[in-house]
């Protein structure tokens, strides 16, 4: 697979994209242009070393050196450039055998850009060698790229040179080890009893005291001393354990510095001591107000690894579901932010109708917020008898409620007055920032990756792409709550043609197995005691599907080595970047614009700190 | 009746009507929120869960009273208290019926605006002395939005003034015998109902809390019975507003069939129930937005009522 010439490359990475599921691909409009037939252009000798993914995105292996030249390449240098860093991860790679073929490494960086000029993705990674080993900075192509550097440093311990201020983000900066790294243990009976005595007490509150200095803010003006104010972990406007440090002028913000980490559980460590079944509750809990999205996230990945397609029924009861909770968590954001901008009332009206929501889901899942509903090659049961009347009730019920809405919120001239013209960001700097979903479109970039790139049958459904132009606060909350009218269109669709057959894949590989094999003979009951028991064992590989979630685009990045578990298990989640971004857009606006600007970005701590 | 137990017993009328209602508001504001927030609000404790006062109150008194160390001591607990005595004072100028209100000064009016300044003391003395961020930022904003909404505070009752040729609460009702000057004078009546709202600290002008913002602005730092009485000194405002509402602009005691007081009282908490519908009803503004506003558009809009009302009596010859 070696070759120093750019065809054989291209070839190789044709190749890789065949591996597809179903013959549609997350790449399946893709350009034909192949980055890698231009990198070859651009550096002659380069020899890039393909990788085979079961997601049908292009990876290539890159030496160290060699890395940051051609990700500037990429970024800048192509015709249609990949502007956006859609992900920067590690793995350790210390646990497991070397495939032939591939380079020798102890972690790999992965870097996981996106064009949407192209509709592509392309995946480089980096074999670094050595037990704490380092590699340049590319904060300056990508300045995402800060916090995705900083999380790489603090879960693995691996350096980047040239990064303007590394240091721990997700844990606390008291703690020692690496968590992602194979050897630091993986569950409290594998550490000693927790004690914190009145010292340890004393030194953790030191560690928590915010020194402007190291985020390079100065203390004193010209003619003013700042103030600086904790906003968080506790605040009623920040919506869960966010602290950001604001340096201010009176009541104007100069910058900003978020902290986060607050709600940070390990969700990506637990992911590889689950097993790929018993992982899927986990998952409703990171974005917690997106419910079986995040089951949808995770499973496709888990589908493409294991090459499972869906019976149409169990596809459009999956689709129904994941648009009712976005309606779901899009009413939680739009009562919340109401409440930040100072209106009392809304989200009241707004939990109940999501109440609403919940009656159907329960009724259908047995669960409400987190009910884990989605399985390997489908759902875990068939809807019940007289699902039909609810959705139905439901579909009526909201849009003359949404209407209602618009007057008491969005017409509203002091929530205008809130938010018109706050806290906008361009597109160039939406895409940089790695901003996605609503966020995204609200800078008029009609892009969506239901339609884009349609996944779990989102082609087989008619809806628009609501979008906004100014970026600010306002845009944001136009487009949302557009797009719950666009869902209500989709679950109508769902309601009206809900095909019959079986909800779940027969494949031998779906969890839990099929329980009618069962009791056949001994051969098929061992065969479900140990899927049952084991879970199944998805063959080796990697995959990714980015999916529109409710928050922006979430994706799991998952590599298994043919075990029950996966060997390393990335989350995407859309907050993340979202609240990097944050300071860019408050700077130089008020304390209230801060809440304002909180409330119309719509994260989900969990999702940020996972 | 001698005239010092009818003036004691008006005293202790009073005091324990305003005081009694005030806690009866904190019932009544979380019932009527709820009626308009889809949901239902305080109902088990007592009958429509009247008793609930009862309960909080026990509840407050008993709470911990907190002073943090890091406060400014004698004036914070001071502060709490500068805001009960200055809106009770208020009180004693307002005629509530014939017969019925603790005194008649002839500057009643200019007492009233005088108390009202002193609450903002409270408020700026609170934020000051807890010696926290949030609370300073909240005891900034006070001072800020008192001193520009006490400016056409004063000015948009001077047109009622011409009009009724006097500072005197009970004669300025008396003047309006023919009719009410919320007529005469609508645009001096909403810059004052304005204006009354951000002295209560009430939303849409409740920047001083702002508790999506600043947690609970000036008196996030109390509890107990000290951020009790922040409280009551609220719903007191607001009952104060209200009744000087239906002195100045509605003819206070005034009106067929049912006896004087019952009109006031009707009156008074016909303004009262608004002032929650504000607070259900409305997002809140910025606070340079609302200086802008109180600077831009309320000033003027006063200067101006003020003006062509002093031209109209002027034309027309003197008052009455």
């Amino acid at each position: 697979m070696r070759s120093n010439r750019a065809v054989e490359i291209e070839q190789a990475a044709m190749e890789g994209t065949t591996t597809t599921v179903g013959g549609k691909t997350a790449q399946a409009a893709a350009d034909s242009a192949s980055p890698a037939r231009e990198l070859g252009g651009a550096f002659p000798g380069l020899s890039l070393l393909p990788q085979e993914s079961s997601d049908g995105i292009p990876t290539y292996w890159v030496p160290k050196e060699k890395a940051r030249p051609i990700l500037r390449f990429l970024r800048t240098g192509l015709e249609r450039p990949f502007r956006m860093l859609y992900d920067l991860t590690a793995i350790d790679e210390r646990a497991r055998a070397r495939q032939p073929g591939e380079p020798a490494r102890d972690f790999t960086v992965v870097y996981h850009l996106l064009s949407y000029d192209r509709n592509q993705d392309i995946r480089l990674k980096v074999p670094l060698e050595g037990e704490y080993p380092a590699l340049p900075s590319v904060t300056d192509i990508w300045p995402s790229a800060n916090w995705y550097e900083r999380e790489v440093w603090d879960m693995f311990g691996i350096g980047f040179e040239g990064h303007p201020h590394l240091c721990r983000i997700l844990m606390p900066r008291t703690w020692s080890g690496h968590p992602l790294r194979k050897e630091h243990p993986a569950r409290a009976t594998e550490m000693g009893p927790f004690e914190l005595p009145e010292e340890k007490q004393e030194a953790e509150q030191a560690a928590l005291q915010f020194q402007p200095e190291e985020w390079g803010l100065a203390r004193r003006g010209e003619e003013t001393d700042f103030m600086f104010l904790n906003v968080g972990p506790q605040h009623p406007g920040t919506h869960g354990v966010l602290r950001i440090v604001l340096q201010l002028d009176g009541e104007v913000i100069l910058d900003a510095v978020p902290e986060i980490g607050f709600h940070h559980r390990g969700a990506e460590k637990m992911g590889e001591r689950q097993t790929w079944h018993t992982y899927i509750p986990y998952t409703d809990r990171i974005d917690y107000l997106g419910g079986v999205m995040n089951n949808l996230a995770y499973l496709l990945p888990v589908e493409k690894l294991a090459g499972i397609e869906l019976p149409p029924r169990a596809t459009v009861i999956r689709v129904m579901l994941c648009e009712l909770f976005r309606i779901a968590s899009h009413l939680v954001w739009y009562g919340t932010f109401a409440q930040d901008v100072g209106a009392l009332s809304p989200v009241f009206y707004m939990f109940t109708d999501r109440e609403k929501i919940f009656g159907i889901v329960e009724a259908i899942c047995g669960g409400r917020m987190h009910p884990s509903w989605f399985r390997i090659g489908g759902v875990a049961q068939d809807l019940p008898r007289g699902w039909d009347k609810l959705v139905r009730d439901f579909v009526d019920y909201l849009p003359e409620r949404l209407d209602e809405y618009d007057k008491i919120v969005m017409k509203n001239r002091i929530f205008k007055a809130r938010t018109v013209g706050i806290g906008a960001m361009s597109l160039d700097q939406a895409v940089e920032w790695g901003v996605t979903g609503p966020n995204l479109r609200a800078c008029g970039f009609e892009w969506d990756f239901r339609k884009k790139r349609p996944y779990a049958g989102y082609e087989q459904f008619e809806f628009d792409i609501p979008t906004a132009t100014s970026g600010d606060c306002y845009a944001r909350a136009v487009v949302r709550v557009e797009e719950m009218r666009q869902s209500l269109r989709i679950v109508r669709q769902c309601l009206e043609n809900m095909p019959p057959g079986p909800y779940k894949s027969d494949h031998p590989l779906t969890t839990p197995p099929l329980k009618e094999r069962t009791m056949r003979d001994i051969e098929t009951l061992i065969t479900h005691f140990l899927g049952v028991s084991w879970g199944p064992v998805i063959p080796a590989g990697e995959a990714m599907v980015a999916i529109e979630a409710t928050k922006g685009s979430n994706g799991y990045y998952l590599l298994s080595d043919g075990n029950i578990h996966p060997y390393r298990l990335r989350i995407r989640a859309p907050s993340f970047p979202h609240m990097q971004m944050l300071p860019e857009i408050a700077r130089g606006l008020m304390v209230p614009d801060l809440l304002a600007i909180l409330g119309s970005i719509d994260f989900v701590l969990a999702d940020v700190d996972r | 009746m001698s005239e010092t137990a009818r003036s004691l017993l008006n005293s202790a009328g009073l005091l324990a009507a305003t005081l009694g209602l005030a806690s009866g508001l904190i019932w009544l504001e979380r019932r009527l929120l709820a009626l308009w927030q889809d949901r239902y609000g305080p109902n088990r404790v007592g009958p429509f869960g009247l008793l609930q006062v009862l309960a909080d109150m026990i509840k407050i008194f008993f709470k911990e009273d907190w002073i943090p160390p890091f406060a400014d001591r004698p004036v914070f607990v001071m502060a709490p208290a500068v805001i009960i005595i200055s809106v009770l004072m208020s009180f004693a100028v307002v005629p509530a019926a014939p017969g019925i209100g603790v005194v008649d000064l002839n500057v009643g009016l200019l007492f009233f605006l005088a108390m009202s300044s002193m609450g903002a003391y409270s408020v700026v003395l609170a934020g000051w002395a807890s010696n926290n961020k949030y609370s300073l930022l909240g005891g900034l904003r006070s001072a800020a939005q008192m001193l520009s909404y006490e400016v056409f505070m004063g000015l948009s009752l001077m047109g009622v003034v011409v009009l009724a040729g006097s500072f005197n609460l009970r004669e300025i009702v008396l003047a309006q015998r023919r009719i009410w000057f919320v007529v005469p004078q609508f645009l001096g009546f909403v810059v004052f109902l304005i204006a009354g709202l951000a002295e209560t600290h009430r939303l849409p002008f409740d920047l001083p809390e702002a508790d999506s913002e600043l947690i609970a602005g000036f008196h996030s730092e109390y509890s107990g019975m000290k951020f009790g009485m922040f409280f009551v000194g609220e719903y007191l405002g607001v009952i104060l507003i209200s009744a000087l509402i239906s002195v100045l602009f509605l003819g206070g005691w005034m009106g067929p069939l049912l006896p004087p007081l019952a009109w006031f009282l009707v009156k008074t908490l016909f303004f009262i129930c608004l002032f929650i519908l504000f607070r259900a009803a409305l997002p809140r503004p910025r606070f340079d937005q609302l200086m802008g506003f109180g600077w831009k558009a309320m000033l003027p809009l006063s200067l101006l009522n003020l003006m062509a009302t002093a031209a109209v009596v002027l034309w027309i010859g003197g008052p009455r």
